[in-house]
């Protein structure tokens, strides 16, 4: 049957029509959905291709369940020392653990296990990559903003959770690689001033390494993160549902309404697309591209490692953060700071996390800005958040890069020392530089936009006017871009700057006392921006009226000769 | 985008959109339900199904069809092509499960080559036909939903705060601050108790990070083979040997402490502040454990004498006593006092004389 170019409208009587009528009135007896469920069917999601970066993030976690409970069925969470006696003779009668025998097994002697493990680390590296992609555009564009920053706050702890889960997950193997990560993971626990040993202790059970790390990383692993991630990825989408999706600027776009297509059949149908996309291409990677060969590595012995051992990207982060710091501790009272481990250990990502979990509320007090948004902002369009944006980014891309000195020291033949060195100025100066070429990148875009409205967009038109003085003729912006242009203009305003003491010597009451001064400094700050002009091309901006009257713009005197370039609108 | 012009307008901007549309559509339907036979006829009405005395049909607010009806017979074509190769390509996921066989490296490759190649043909397959599906035979439209203030109107912000106190006066729990403040009180050691039950997942460190399992004169053996050594043993200056207390090769938790490198020096090489005393014919010992966060320092250059930890590049010199030469290590690798016993093979004189590895609170 050719169901799609069946006209549905009028085809009452079809045997599809019937079932769905039947399972319909069925269900409706019992649950009086037919209204809600249209609501839902009838959904509005709007379209942009920074949307999926976030859905990228939800299928890869899926596919980690679907992979995952696979592994589990063969994945034997023991540290009971065995010899190996498998597939895989290179190792035959090596000591190992049950966990890394058993890893092998998969790898070798189930079908088909390799390909679900391999796609299984290959969707954990995505995750978190779909993850920090996604909280990226949520910054940038201001989608984080009242109401929405109980989801912000929800990613954050979602982003904490997953490089946990990922962290146990590839420690699980009991390989050589992993179990020099737990080592470090246990080094940096015991540290820590105070709790740092016994805390150390309680986990891995005693002394690293133990017996118990893998069985209890394991039960994390597999029941209690994932049954966190499961629960607030839930409340993140009913949170995302309910408040509805924001948009991106454009015509007829505004904060009181929502531009797309409907969840049935669209959305479902292209979501549905993406999550076989993003399986596929899970499929793809660990078809060809091989991740994680633990065979290749060994088993854990606490007495060996190899050189250029790399954790996951998503921890790269804070073994740039370790290598960095400088070997500063303290012996006092017969106790160790042990600075040089604790404070890479945990500021950096403390900072990181804390920070952005604060900056929806430092931002919406800095702006006085109480008003509900679901119209996103373009990045340009907030230079200064944009900016602070970028400086993070490329602090942790300083940090990530360091986390991989040795790597980049022999791929591009430079003293391993010098690279430490270079990344310890580096933290300061990349993030400052970073900074300000952004925020002059933002404002030079700004300033651009300006000039399309001032002056309309150029026709490549030349016009020879009658005292022989040649001009370039320009239309008016179209209404799509017009939108998207002066879209900033219902964005918050800077507060209006104190005015001097009145003539009592009584100061203005927004500035009183140093907390109000600050946040009108601040203010002035997160509010740079280059002045929207009013109008659309209608001047030339040289306040020449008659010559103004002769470009374009004036729907009554088009400038241009034939053809389709005349301008259609003014604004 | 074509269509758009044949919806009614309060669907596309304006006055209220779906919600409002929906509250029209149910104006219209309303009278028909209370006059007309009950309930069992909404499902019907809803999913525009033939009813006989149905109301007129809501307006659609999609249309039926594509515009260029030529152009979706392609396009149908090219989804079911798609859809076939992504069946096929599900066949040979099958056939590859049942006729590649594993066990050993090279059937492994092959085995997973063909699984990975058939399952990724699938499902790319299935997304691009979905994808073309939806682009080219769903009529491009695009729908305007009126958004709600998220804010409650007053009266239902009110009525919520009345109940809320009203519940509050009625639990008697603001009235009697006695039994708030019992009740509160009684849950802070339930509270508590959680923490104290993880308490006995690993035992108290007490000394157990100050001692090794290096004793007076326990052989040191080369790890991997358990060989003892002797001096002579080292015909001249040179790499790195890791060894181990014999005796100890099997027990992870003391080879995570113990774990100790030799290197055998030319005579005068060796400076202060290594302890000549610990030494044997120019041979001396250090931990092999790092002292920033525990890995073994396993790189060893024999030109420059630098001892590298391939982890965090903490660098010690071996010359002199493991001083840190670079890196975030701040304690140089303790030395371990070793000599030879009456068969001349190599033994420690104690234990370390410092707690080994990374730097710990209780330390010092």
């Amino acid at each position: 049957m050719n169901m799609a170019n069946q006209p549905a409208g009028d085809a009452g009587g079809g045997p599809v029509e019937k079932a769905l009528a039947s399972t319909g009135t069925f269900l409706d007896d019992r649950f009086r959905a037919a209204k809600s469920t249209r609501t839902f069917l009838r959904k509005i999601f709007p379209d942009h291709w920074s949307f999926l970066l976030g859905e990228i993030a939800l299928y890869s976690f899926i596919i980690l369940l679907l992979t995952g409970t696979f592994l589990t069925f063969f994945f034997k969470p023991s540290m009971t020392s065995v010899v190996y006696h498998g597939s895989y003779v290179h190792l035959d009668g090596v000591r190992m653990s049950e966990a890394y025998s058993s890893t092998l097994n998969i790898s070798f002697d189930v079908r088909g296990g390799l390909l679900m493990r391999q796609i299984h680390h290959w969707a954990a590296d995505l995750f978190m990559g779909a993850i920090m992609a996604h909280m990226i555009r949520i910054f940038f564009t201001g989608a984080y903003r009242k109401p929405r920053e109980f989801n912000w706050l929800i990613g954050i702890v979602l982003f904490t959770l997953g490089m946990l889960e990922g962290l146990f997950g590839y420690s699980l193997p009991d390989d050589l690689l992993s179990g020099a990560g737990l080592r470090i993971l246990e080094g940096v626990i015991q540290s820590l001033p105070i709790v740092g040993t016994y805390v150390a202790f309680f986990l891995f059970g005693g002394q690293f390494p133990g017996d118990v790390i893998i069985p209890r990383l394991y039960i994390l692993h597999v029941l209690l993160i994932p049954g966190l991630l499961l629960a607030l990825i839930t409340a993140h989408l009913f949170f995302m549902f309910h408040q509805k999706h924001t948009q991106m600027p454009g015509k007829g776009h505004t904060d009181q309404n929502v531009v797309g297509q409907p969840m049935y059949p669209y959305f479902m149908a292209k979501t549905g697309a993406f999550f076989f996309f993003t399986f596929g291409v899970t499929a793809l990677l660990a078809t060809f591209a091989q991740i994680n060969p633990i065979w290749l590595y060994g088993p854990f012995t606490p007495v060996a490692i190899s050189a250029g051992s790399q954790p996951d990207f998503y921890m790269g982060m804070l073994e740039g953060a370790l290598r960095m710091f400088p070997s500063w501790s303290w012996n006092v009272l017969g106790h160790t700071f042990a600075f040089n481990v604790f404070i890479p250990g945990l500021l950096p990502l403390g900072l990181l996390f804390t920070g952005a979990a604060l900056w929806p509320f430092i931002e919406r007090w800095i702006l006085r800005d109480q008003r509900e948004h679901h119209v996103n902002d373009r990045p340009r369009n907030a230079p200064t958040r944009t900016a602070i944006g970028i400086a993070v980014i490329a602090a942790y891309g300083v940090f990530w890069l360091e986390g991989a000195n040795d790597v980049i020291a022999a791929h591009f033949a430079i003293p391993l020392y010098t690279t430490t060195v270079i990344a310890r100025y580096a933290i300061f100066i990349v993030p400052a530089i970073a900074y300000t070429v952004t925020k002059r990148i933002c404002l030079g875009l700004q300033r651009k936009d300006a000039h399309l409205l001032e002056h309309g967009v150029e026709t490549g038109i030349i016009r020879q006017l009658p005292d022989g003085e040649y001009i370039e003729v320009t239309r008016p912006v179209d209404e799509e871009a017009y939108a998207v242009l002066t879209a900033r203009a219902t964005e918050p305003q800077a507060l209006p700057q104190p005015t001097e003491d009145d003539e009592n010597g009584v100061p203005d009451p927004a500035a009183r006392g140093s907390i109000g001064k600050l946040r009108l400094r601040l203010n002035r700050v997160l509010t740079e921006n280059v002045p929207l002009p009013i109008g659309n091309g209608h001047s030339n901006g040289h306040g020449e009226p008659e010559r103004a009257a002769v470009t374009t713009g004036d729907p009554a005197r088009p400038a241009v000769g034939p053809g389709g370039d005349s301008p259609s609108e003014s604004a | 985008m074509s269509e758009t012009g044949e919806y009614p307008d309060d669907l596309q901007h304006g006055s209220g959109g779906l919600a409002e549309a929906e509250d029209q559509a149910g104006q219209t339907r309303a009278p028909h339900r209370v006059i007309g036979t009950p309930s069992p006829a909404e499902a019907h009405i809803l999913l525009a199904t033939e009813h006989p005395d149905a109301a007129p049909p809501v307006p659609r607010e999609l249309p039926a069809d594509p515009p260029d009806l030529v152009k979706a017979k392609r396009a149908e074509r090219v989804v079911a092509t798609l859809f076939i190769l992504a069946m096929l390509s599900g066949f040979a996921f099958i056939a590859s499960y049942v006729g590649f066989p594993v066990h050993t490296v090279d059937r492994v490759l092959r085995s997973n080559l063909a699984l990975g190649t058939s399952l990724t043909l699938s499902l790319l397959f299935l997304g691009a036909g979905t994808v073309i599906w939806v682009r080219q035979l769903m009529p491009d439209v695009e729908l305007t939903e009126q958004r709600k203030p998220l804010a409650s109107p007053e009266n239902d912000r009110q009525a919520f705060a009345q109940t809320f106190k009203e519940g509050a006066d009625a639990s008697q729990f603001i009235k009697r601050p006695v039994l708030r403040r019992t009740l509160i009180a009684a849950t802070v050691p339930l509270g508590l108790a959680p923490v104290l039950l993880l308490r006995d997942m690993g035992p108290l460190p007490r000394t157990s990070l100050r001692h090794t399992a290096w004793r007076k004169g326990t052989r040191l053996v080369i790890s991997g083979t358990n060989r003892p050594l002797r001096p002579a043993d080292f015909d001249s200056p040179g790499g790195m040997i890791t060894v181990i207390p014999e005796g100890y090769q099997d027990n992870d938790v003391e080879l995570a402490k113990a774990a100790t490198i030799i290197i055998k020096f030319a005579p005068g090489q060796l400076q202060p502040p290594t302890v000549m005393n610990w030494t044997v014919d120019n041979i001396v010992a250090y931990s092999k454990i790092c002292t920033h966060v525990g890995c073994p320092v396993a790189l060893y250059e024999q030109t420059t004498h630098h001892i590298l930890c391939p982890c965090h590049q903490s660098t010690f010199d071996a010359t002199k006593g493991a001083t840190v030469l670079f890196g975030p290590a701040s304690r140089p690798l303790p030395q371990l006092p070793i000599t030879t016993d009456a068969a001349g093979y190599l033994v420690a004189q104690s234990d370390y004389h410092e707690p080994v590895g990374p730097s710990f609170w209780e330390r010092g």
